[in-house]
C-alpha cells in the first residue's frame, strides 16, 4: 500500500512530494492507523453478514468467515414473523416521524416568528421537560396507558397506535430546540414581504418556511424514525402479543431465548433490516452531521 | 438556502378578497390586516372544518367510552381538550396556539402528565398487593376468601358457553339460572329442563362431556356470582354436574370499616399501609394502594436489601457513563485528527465507512455483541482468540469490560464525526498565527486547537453523558444486568444500571414482584442526579442562554 502512495506525487495543492522517512511521519503512519480503525469498525458487521449466510444457522456454525454461502436463513425468515414485525417497525416510525416533523416544525415556527406571552417560559420549560427522558417513566406511562385502554381499547396496552402517541409526547422536547435554531437563520424579511402580499400566517407557513427548511425536517425526521425504530422498553411495555411487536422487540426475543439456535436468524433479520438505515444514513450524512451539532450547540 | 425561493404566494386564493392587495398601500394602517381561515372560506377553511369535525368525533367517543367506564378523569380531560381545540383554532386571537397545540397535547399527555403522575407513585405503595382501590381490594378479598357453605344441598348444574365465555345452568326449584363470572345468575325463561338438568339455554351452547374435559382447569375455577354484590355468595363446581353455594368466610362491616372472619371471630381493621390487619398483627393478602410519604425513598436508601445494591448500581452507571464519554471521545478524536489531514487520500469514503457501527443500528449491534462474546461459541473467544474460554459475559469485571468496549464500538464514530465538524471549523488563520508565532506543533495543539474544540463539541459530551447514563438497550440486550449480585435478594446484577435496575424492581418483565412505588421513586431519584449534572454542565458552556 505504502510505495504505490509513495512514488505518485502525493497532492497537487501542496505539490511538495514526500519521500522515505518524512512521508512516513507525516503521512504513512496515517493509512495504517486508519487501515486498523477500518478493519476495527467493520469486522462485526462483516461477520454478520458472513452469519446470515452461513448454512448451519447456529452460533457455531457462523465462526469461519464464509465458509458457506446459502440463503437458507433468509429464506427460513418467512416462516416467521419477522415480516410482521418489519411492517410493525415501519408504520410506527414512519407515523411517529411524519407526526414529530409536523408538530415540531409548527411549534418552532410559533416560537420563532411570534412574539406572546410565554415564550420565554415556554422555551424554558420545553428544556427542562426535555431532560427528563420519557424513559424514565414508563412505569407511569403503562399505567396511563393500562386505564386509558379499559375506555378505548386502540390506545390502550398492545395497540400500536397507542404506542405511537406516546412517542409523540416526545415529539417537542429536542426536536423543537434543533428547529427553532434553523428556522430563525431563515431571514423574518421573507415572511414580511409575503405578509404584505397578503399572504396568511398559514401560506407562509406551508408554502415558504417550511420549503426552506426542508434539509432540518428530513433530519428531525430520520432521527424521529430512528429513535422509535431502536426503541425496546416501551415497545416492550406496550405491545405484548408476538404479532405487535417490532424488529427491535423481536429480534431481542429471539436471542435472548435460545442465542445459538436462532442465530442464522438473526442474522439475516438484522442484514435486512440495517440496510435500509445504513442507506439513509450515508445518503443523509452530511445533514446529520450538521443536524447533530447545530441542534445541541446553538 | 442559499437561494431563497421569492416570497410568492399562490394568488387564487387570495383573489377574491381585493382590499388585501390594497392593504400595504395604506399608510395609515401599521399592522396589514390579517387574513385568518376563521374569517377566510376558502379551501383551507374548508379542510380545518373536516379535520377538526374528525378530531371532535373521535374525542366525543373518548369521552362517552370514558364515561361508560366511569372514569371521570378521562372523560373530563378530554372535554377539557377539545374545547380548548375548538377554541383556538376558530378564535382569531389564539394565533401562536394554533401551532403549538398539536404537539402541546401530546406532550401534555404522555409526558408532563407521565412526569407527574411517576412523581405521585412514588409516594405510594402502588405495586403487587396493593394494586388498586380500596373498594376493589375489599371486593377481591371477599371473593378469594368463598368456601363452600357446609351442608348445603347441591344444585344440577349444566355448562354452557357464548362466544367463549363460559357459564353455568342451574335449575333452582324448576326455575332455570344462567350466569357467567361477569353477568351474575339470572332466571332464562326460553330453556329446556331434561332429567332435572338443562340441556338448552337461549343464546347459549350447552357443552357435553368431552368439551369439559379439555375445560376442566376453566371450569372448577368458574365462579358465577348470584349478584353484583360479592357478599352474596356464588354457585362453583369441582365435577362440572353438581354446583354448591359458596359464601365468603370473611364479611365486611362498612360502617365500622372493619373485616370480620366469620368462622374464627376474628376483626381485622384497616392500617396505615393499606391493609387490613388482625390485632395480632395478621394482615389480609390483598391490600389497596395508599400514600406512603418518603417510605419508598427511605427503602431505597435506608433498606439494606436496596441501598447496597443501588449504591453498587449507582456507582456503575457513573463510571460507565463517564468512561464511555471519555473512551468514545478520544478514539473519536484521535481518528478525526489521524483522517483531517488534506494530503490523505480518499477521505470522504474512509469517513463512510468508518462510521458503519454509528450506522448500524444500535439495538442490533448490542445483540451482535452479545453472540460474538458468547464464552463457548462466540467469534471473539473462538477465532480471534484462538478458543481461548474467557467468560466475558459471566465475569462481573468482564462483563463490565465488554460493556464498555461495545459501547466504544457502537459509540466512537458520532464523536469521530462531531470532531471531525470541529476541527474543520476552526479557522486555518488562528492556527497560521500561532505557526507564525513560533509555537510548535504540541503547543498550537494544546492552546489554540485543543480549547476551540472543546468550547464546540462540551455541550455535545454533556448529552452524550446524560444518554448514557439512561443508555437502556445496551445493558438489557447485552447483559440483562448480569452476572446477579450472589447475595441481594432483588433481581440486580453487577452491570445493572440504574434505570434498569428501576425495570427490574418495578417488575414489569416478569423478573419480581411488582413495585411499581419503588420504581417511580428511583427514578425520581435518576432524574434529579441527570438534571443536575446536565444543568451545571449547560452553565459552564453557557449554552443555555444562548438558546433563549
Amino acid at each position: 500500500m505504502a510505495h504505490t502512495t509513495v512514488t505518485a506525487p502525493s497532492s497537487q495543492a501542496l505539490r511538495t512530494s514526500l519521500k522515505g522517512k518524512r512521508w512516513w511521519r507525516e503521512l504513512g503512519w496515517r493509512y495504517v492507523v486508519i487501515a486498523f480503525a477500518i478493519i476495527y469498525a467493520i469486522f462485526p458487521i462483516v461477520y454478520i453478514f458472513s452469519a446470515s449466510l452461513s448454512t448451519s444457522g447456529t452460533l457455531t456454525g457462523s465462526n469461519h468467515l464464509f465458509a458457506t454461502v446459502t440463503g437458507a436463513n433468509y429464506a427460513a425468515l418467512g416462516d416467521t414473523k419477522f415480516w410482521t414485525w418489519a411492517v410493525n417497525t415501519l408504520f410506527i416510525g414512519t407515523a411517529t416521524a411524519i407526526g414529530t416533523v409536523l408538530m415540531g416544525a409548527a411549534a418552532a415556527y410559533a416560537f420563532s416568528r411570534f412574539r406572546f406571552t410565554g415564550r420565554r417560559v415556554g422555551l424554558t420549560s420545553l428544556l427542562v421537560i426535555q431532560m427528563f427522558p420519557q424513559l424514565l417513566a414508563f412505569v407511569a406511562v403503562f399505567l396511563l396507558l393500562l386505564s386509558l385502554g379499559n375506555a378505548v381499547p386502540v390506545l390502550g396496552l398492545n395497540s400500536r397506535i397507542a404506542l405511537i402517541m406516546v412517542y409523540l409526547g416526545g415529539a417537542l422536547g429536542v426536536n423543537t430546540f434543533l428547529m427553532y435554531g434553523f428556522f430563525n437563520t431563515i431571514p423574518k424579511e421573507l415572511d414580511e414581504a409575503a405578509k404584505i402580499d397578503g399572504a396568511t400566517h398559514g401560506q407562509i407557513y406551508w408554502t415558504i418556511v417550511l420549503r426552506l427548511v426542508a434539509p432540518v425536517l428530513a433530519v428531525v425526521g430520520l432521527l424521529s424514525f430512528i429513535g422509535s425504530f431502536s426503541d425496546f422498553l416501551l415497545a416492550k411495555l406496550v405491545l405484548q402479543s408476538e404479532s405487535n411487536w417490532t424488529l427491535a422487540v423481536g429480534l431481542y426475543a429471539w436471542v435472548s431465548d435460545q442465542l445459538s439456535a436462532n442465530w442464522g436468524l438473526f442474522a439475516a433479520g438484522a442484514v435486512i433490516s440495517a440496510i435500509p438505515v445504513i442507506a439513509l444514513f450515508i445518503f443523509l450524512q452530511k445533514y446529520i452531521v450538521s443536524g447533530l451539532t447545530a441542534g445541541s450547540i446553538k | 438556502m442559499s437561494s431563497p425561493k421569492p416570497p410568492k404566494v399562490e394568488s387564487h386564493q387570495n383573489s377574491d378578497d381585493p382590499a388585501d392587495v390594497l392593504v400595504p398601500a395604506e399608510p395609515v394602517r401599521k399592522r396589514p390586516y390579517r387574513e385568518s381561515h376563521a374569517r377566510n372560506y376558502s379551501a383551507g377553511f374548508f379542510a380545518k372544518l373536516a379535520l377538526l369535525a374528525i378530531i371532535d368525533a373521535l374525542g366525543v367517543y373518548v369521552v362517552m367510552a370514558a364515561w361508560g367506564q366511569d372514569n371521570a378523569l378521562i372523560a373530563w380531560s378530554m372535554v377539557a381538550l377539545l374545547l380548548v381545540t375548538n377554541y383556538v383554532y376558530f378564535s382569531k386571537r389564539a394565533l401562536p396556539m394554533k401551532y403549538l397545540l398539536p404537539g402541546l397535547a401530546f406532550l401534555l399527555i404522555y409526558q408532563i402528565f407521565t412526569i407527574g403522575y411517576t412523581g405521585y407513585i412514588a409516594f405510594t405503595n402502588y405495586g403487587d398487593g396493593h394494586n388498586s382501590n380500596k373498594e376493589q381490594a375489599i371486593e377481591a378479598l371477599l371473593i378469594q376468601n368463598e368456601k363452600r357453605v357446609e351442608g348445603s344441598s347441591g344444585y344440577k348444574l349444566s355448562v354452557v358457553e357464548q362466544d367463549g365465555t363460559l357459564g353455568f345452568a342451574i335449575v333452582d326449584d324448576g326455575v332455570v339460572l344462567v350466569g357467567t363470572a361477569e353477568t351474575p345468575l339470572e332466571e332464562s325463561a326460553g330453556a329446556v329442563i331434561e332429567g332435572g338438568r338443562v340441556v338448552s339455554v337461549p343464546d347459549f351452547t350447552v357443552l357435553g362431556i368431552n368439551d369439559i374435559v379439555t375445560l376442566q382447569k376453566e371450569v372448577s375455577n368458574l365462579r358465577v356470582p348470584f349478584s353484583e354484590d360479592p357478599e352474596a355468595g356464588s354457585i362453583r363446581t369441582q365435577d362440572a354436574s353438581n354446583g354448591y353455594v359458596y359464601h365468603s368466610i370473611l364479611e365486611y362491616d362498612s360502617e365500622a370499616d372493619t373485616m370480620t372472619n366469620v368462622q374464627t371471630g376474628v376483626v381485622y381493621q384497616p392500617n396505615d399501609v393499606g391493609q387490613f390487619e388482625s390485632p395480632d398483627g395478621d394482615v389480609l393478602p390483598v391490600g389497596w394502594r395508599v400514600v406512603v410519604g418518603f417510605d419508598n425513598f427511605k427503602t431505597a436508601f435506608g433498606d439494606s436489601r436496596y441501598s447496597e445494591p443501588f449504591v453498587k448500581v449507582l456507582v456503575w452507571t457513573i463510571v460507565f457513563s463517564v468512561l464511555s464519554v471519555i473512551t468514545t471521545f478520544a478514539l473519536g478524536l484521535f481518528l478525526a485528527v489521524v483522517l483531517n489531514d488534506e494530503r490523505v487520500k480518499g477521505r470522504r469514503i474512509l469517513r463512510s465507512v468508518m462510521i458503519l457501527p454509528y450506522a448500524f443500528p444500535a439495538f442490533m449491534s448490542f445483540l451482535l455483541w452479545r453472540g460474538m462474546l458468547n464464552t463457548d461459541y462466540g467469534f471473539i473467544n473462538t477465532i480471534l482468540l484462538g478458543g481461548a474460554d474467557i467468560p466475558w459475559l459471566s465475569d462481573p469485571n468482564l462483563a463490565k469490560l465488554a460493556v464498555l468496549g461495545v459501547q466504544l464500538w457502537v459509540g466512537f464514530p458520532y464523536m469521530f464525526l462531531i470532531c471531525t465538524g470541529a476541527l474543520q471549523s476552526i479557522p486555518g488563520d488562528v492556527i497560521e498565527a500561532a505557526k507564525i508565532d513560533g509555537a510548535g506543533v504540541a503547543r498550537i495543539w494544546k492552546s489554540v486547537t485543543m480549547p476551540l474544540l472543546l468550547i464546540a463539541v462540551a455541550p455535545l459530551l454533556i448529552s452524550s453523558f446524560a444518554f448514557n447514563f439512561n443508555n437502556f438497550n445496551i445493558i438489557e440486550m447485552l447483559t440483562g444486568g448480569g452476572p446477579r449480585f450472589v447475595d441481594a435478594s432483588v433481581p440486580v446484577g453487577h452491570t445493572d444500571i440504574l434505570i434498569t435496575m428501576v425495570y427490574a424492581i418495578s417488575g414489569l418483565d416478569g423478573g419480581a414482584a411488582k413495585n411499581y412505588g419503588l420504581a417511580s421513586a428511583l427514578s425520581i431519584v435518576i432524574f434529579i442526579i441527570v438534571a443536575t449534572i446536565s444543568v451545571i454542565g449547560f452553565r459552564r458552556t453557557r449554552s443555555l442562554e444562548e438558546i433563549i
